[in-house]
């Protein structure tokens, strides 16, 4: 009797290891896709930015009376393309911490 | 921008001068959140409770510094040189970023802080205000906030009216 309850503590250690070992790999599966989700909802907007902002500096250079008109665009343009980033961060931290 | 001001003629070295078109649209967004903070808190507290209408305000402020913070800094370095606002513009996304991120992991463990009212009030505060804004930028074809109130205004734009 004394083994077999023995034999049942063991299976039932065992399977509560098994089962914190799968809940902390779920929690690590869940941070590392948070951060990359966010990592890579950073670099598209990075890169649009960037050709925004290059083609936006072309426009002033080349027209430097129009300078007001095309940074008021540029600006507009930037704030909109940075939603992407932030809808990324907000993903990023509803799965972390919520 | 006048030779004086770029004696090497390199045109990216040239300033911008004049008025700040970026920060008057920042400020215009400011005094819109105004009255879009009494919706958020209204909101907020109705799905969320006291909490969700504190997280929604905070990301409310959130938003509003990092549209006058981008403004501020092409503003600034605008009036140094268009290669020098590039640079801001580009490092300042990343700056800007990384200051909402400080923003809001430090006060995500407080007793205050709802994550989800937090985080879906940054995402439509930011696209509705600009939205709003847009509306009036386009309205006058280019200049923020300054709702063409006759014929004056769109026949002389405020780059020519400033020189």
């Amino acid at each position: 009797m004394s083994t077999l309850s023995h034999i049942v503590h063991t299976v039932a250690q065992q399977a509560g290891e098994a089962t914190a070992d799968a809940d902390a790999a779920k929690n690590t599966a869940a941070a590392s896709g948070a951060g990359m989700a966010y990592g890579l909802a950073a670099i598209g907007p990075g890169i649009g930015i960037g050709y925004l902002v290059g083609q936006a500096v072309q426009a002033m250079a080349r027209q430097p009376e129009s300078a007001g008109q095309v940074q008021t665009t540029m600006f507009l343009g930037i704030a909109f393309t940075e939603a992407l980033a932030l809808i990324g961060f907000v993903v990023f931290i509803l799965l972390k911490f919520v | 921008m006048s030779p004086e001001s770029n004696p090497t003629g390199n045109a990216l070295l040239g300033a911008m001068e004049g008025p700040a078109p970026a920060m008057e649209i920042a400020l215009d967004i400011v005094k819109r959140s105004l009255w879009v903070l009494p919706v958020v808190l209204f909101g907020c507290a109705a799905f969320w409770g006291m909490n969700g209408a504190l997280s929604g305000a905070y990301a409310l402020g959130i938003v509003v510094v990092n549209f006058v913070l981008a403004a501020w800094l092409l503003q600034v370095t605008a009036r140094i040189s268009f290669a020098a606002m590039a640079g801001a513009a580009l490092f300042g996304y990343l700056l800007r970023l990384g200051l909402i991120f400080l923003a809001v992991m430090l006060v995500r463990s407080a007793s205050w802080v709802s994550l989800v009212p937090l985080g879906l009030t940054l995402i439509v505060t930011h696209l509705g205000l600009l939205f709003w804004e847009l509306r009036y930028v386009s309205g006058s074809l280019a200049y923020p906030g300054l709702k063409p109130k006759g014929t004056s205004t769109l026949s002389t734009p405020s780059i020519e009216r400033a020189a």
